[in-house]
């Protein structure tokens, strides 16, 4: 008997128990599904962040509050922010001719223009340096802000694309006074846009001197120091005179220094616990759904002694008979298998498309139906062996 | 019986004993020391009271099961000890059963049925549709090609069962009380089909607890508490 005369009769057998083989498929459709979800928002995530940490210049040291650890715990949530401006003018003298020293505050305001307003944008206190470090601010039109501007505090602002719609309409918004939450800015320039991250809209943003915001708002810390290292070979001792100074006026534990590389690994050993204990989660139930074929592969197979006898009988092998429930096992694992990636795969499309970055990764594609697979093996073997063991005899008789 | 004695025997079973283990120190013997002969179209009935070992008996023949000891050859060859694969490919080619039960798989048509023992021959599938057709025709069943066995009466039922028995063109056709779940004119209906068979050049065995429906056939082996009686 050939293999494809084995897989129409366990199709056929499967056809003829509809809903019971749809529910059965239906424990590995969520298995691979949530797998494959899980592993595809988490690489989004993962992707999200670098490309954040990669958007910044070359040769970068950040300075953030607290420790970060990639097994550890994260930056925020409980650590305590003591970092202050002062410690940022220390670096700028102590790093000069290395190094820029840079800063920057943000806050959610609302912006006018006559009787138009833009909502929730984020305004970023910056100096003028920071085109240089974040290098994914890019002027499209007039200039972004300059030296003289940065260290008086001037009113200006560079607006994002989003920012300049929702004002100006299609009209031209250099040299225009808009306010911000009752200050008025003067518009010098527009930068390119950058799009959404996360469902927030980056270009509904405006870029303000850092001293300008820090008078408005009353911002007395900052949150990230970032130091612009000249030279590459510098960055090693650059890093290491950043923390010895820091050190004299507060303790290692309340701050972290770190290099745009060694950020980029603490974020990928975070989404990789991320990813396995999520794909881990996600795996245990397409075990869940192996136990409901072989459940149901016993079932069946008590439910047919009667037929398994007579074909035996009538001339089936125990290989023939041990074939025919494996290849149902597996049918029912293997299409439970792909329609779990076609939702799965669907699924983080649409998230990508209207909520936030996922990335669908081959690998956790590959990894989930071919784990089905097995599934579908290791849970259908026993039911098969069983079923090819019977003797014809018995179950011939068998009530 | 005499115009047999020349035939070459197609069945010879030489002090076969079966014992079955029932536990560890029980055991039962359902066959003692049988000695039979069945030669080429022969039509043969065994008859015996429920538990005199008739069913043991014909499980050994069907090659469905291996005799404790002794000799069985069929076509002049050794079978007693074959391997499950070569005694399910014997059963496949050589042999075809006719049960009390029928059978037949349900939701599935008669033709499909019929056609069963042929997928386990490797033919194709069109060729085996057609053989079941044919064999469906031999028994009078040309209209009910797609039936379901629900659709179909006891009678029409194990008539299904009988071509399905005879689709690969077997030596023997094993029948094991074919009648028993029939009314009489059903029974009637089945037993002269195998008489039709066997007068075409089939071997048939018949096993059945009833005198009546054994003296369709041309010889009787009576059998009783495991023995041939003489």
């Amino acid at each position: 008997m050939n293999i494809f005369e084995t897989i129409t009769l366990s199709l056929t057998a499967i056809m003829r128990n509809r809903l019971r083989s749809f529910l059965t498929t239906l424990g590995v459709v969520i298995g691979v599904f949530s797998v494959i979800l899980l592993v595809a928002l988490v690489s989004g995530l993962q992707s999200f962040i670098t490309d954040q940490i990669s958007s910044f210049g070359s040769n970068l040291v950040f300075v953030i509050p607290g420790q970060v650890t990639g097994a550890g715990r994260g930056p925020g949530g409980s650590t305590v922010n003591r970092l202050q401006f002062q410690d940022v003018n220390n670096l700028k003298r102590e790093l000069k001719g290395k190094a820029d020293v840079s800063t920057v505050t943000q806050k959610a305001a609302s912006a006018k223009y006559n009787s138009k307003i833009s909502k929730n944008m984020t305004i970023s206190g910056v100096e003028d340096i920071y085109p240089k470090i974040v290098t994914a601010v890019q002027t499209a039109q007039g200039r972004f802000i300059n030296k003289a501007e940065s260290n008086s505090g001037k009113r200006v602002a560079v607006l994002g694309p989003t920012a300049v719609k929702n004002l100006f309409g299609d009209s031209n918004p250099l040299n225009k006074t808009i306010t911000i939450n009752n200050t008025k800015y003067q518009v010098i320039g527009v930068i390119k846009p950058r799009g959404a991250a996360f469902g927030v809209d980056q270009d509904n943003s405006a870029f303000v001197p850092l001293e300008a915001q820090r008078k408005q708002f009353g911002i007395d810390q900052p949150n990230a120091i970032y130091i612009s290292v000249y030279k590459t070979e510098d960055i090693n001792s650059v890093q290491a005179e950043t923390k010895t100074l820091l050190e004299k006026r507060v303790s290692a534990d309340d701050f972290t220094v770190q290099t745009q590389e060694q950020a980029l690994s603490t974020i990928s050993q975070i989404t990789g616990v991320l990813t396995l204990a999520l794909g881990g989660i996600a795996a245990i139930s397409l075990i869940v759904g192996g136990i409901g074929v072989m459940n149901i592969m016993l079932v069946s197979v008590t439910e047919r002694t009667r037929e398994i006898g007579l074909r035996k009988a009538l001339g089936a092998r125990s290989k023939d008979i041990r074939n025919q429930f494996l290849i149902e096992a597996l049918t029912l694992s293997g299409v439970g298998g792909i329609i779990g990636i076609i939702f799965g795969v669907g699924i983080a499309l649409l998230v990508d498309q209207f909520v936030f970055t996922t990335t669908i990764t081959w690998w956790s594609i590959a990894l989930s139906f071919g784990f089905s697979m097995l599934v579908g093996v290791i849970f259908g073997v026993t039911p098969a062996i069983r079923a090819s063991r019977l003797d014809p005899i018995q179950a011939l008789r068998y009530e | 019986m005499t115009e047999y004695v020349n035939m070459p025997s197609l069945i010879k079973l030489s002090n076969v004993n079966k014992i079955f283990q029932l536990d560890e120190e029980l055991t039962f013997q359902a066959l003692k020391n049988i000695n039979l002969e069945i030669k080429k179209g022969e039509f043969v009935a065994i008859i015996g009271p429920s538990g005199s070992g008739k069913s043991t008996l014909m499980n050994i023949l069907g090659l469905l099961d291996h005799p404790t000891s002794g000799s069985y050859h069929l076509e002049g060859s050794d079978v007693a000890h074959l391997k499950d694969d070569h005694r399910a490919q014997l059963r496949n080619q050589k042999i075809g059963f006719v049960f009390q039960s029928f059978n037949l798989l349900a939701r599935t048509k008669a033709c499909e049925n019929v056609a069963l023992p042929l997928i386990y021959s490797g033919v194709a599938k069109e060729v085996r549709e057609k053989q079941a057709k044919k064999s469906l025709d031999s028994v009078g069943l040309s209209d009910k090609y797609d039936s379901k066995p629900s659709q179909l009466s006891g009678g029409q039922q194990q008539r299904v069962a009988i071509a399905r028995a005879l689709v690969t063109n077997p030596e023997i056709i094993f029948a094991d009380e074919p009648t028993g779940n029939l009314d009489s004119k059903s029974g009637v209906e089945i037993l002269s089909i195998l008489k039709r068979l066997n007068s075409e050049g089939k071997t048939i065995i018949l096993i059945t607890h009833d005198k009546n429906i054994a003296g369709n056939a041309q010889r009787i082996i009576r059998i009783k508490d495991g023995e041939i009686e003489k």
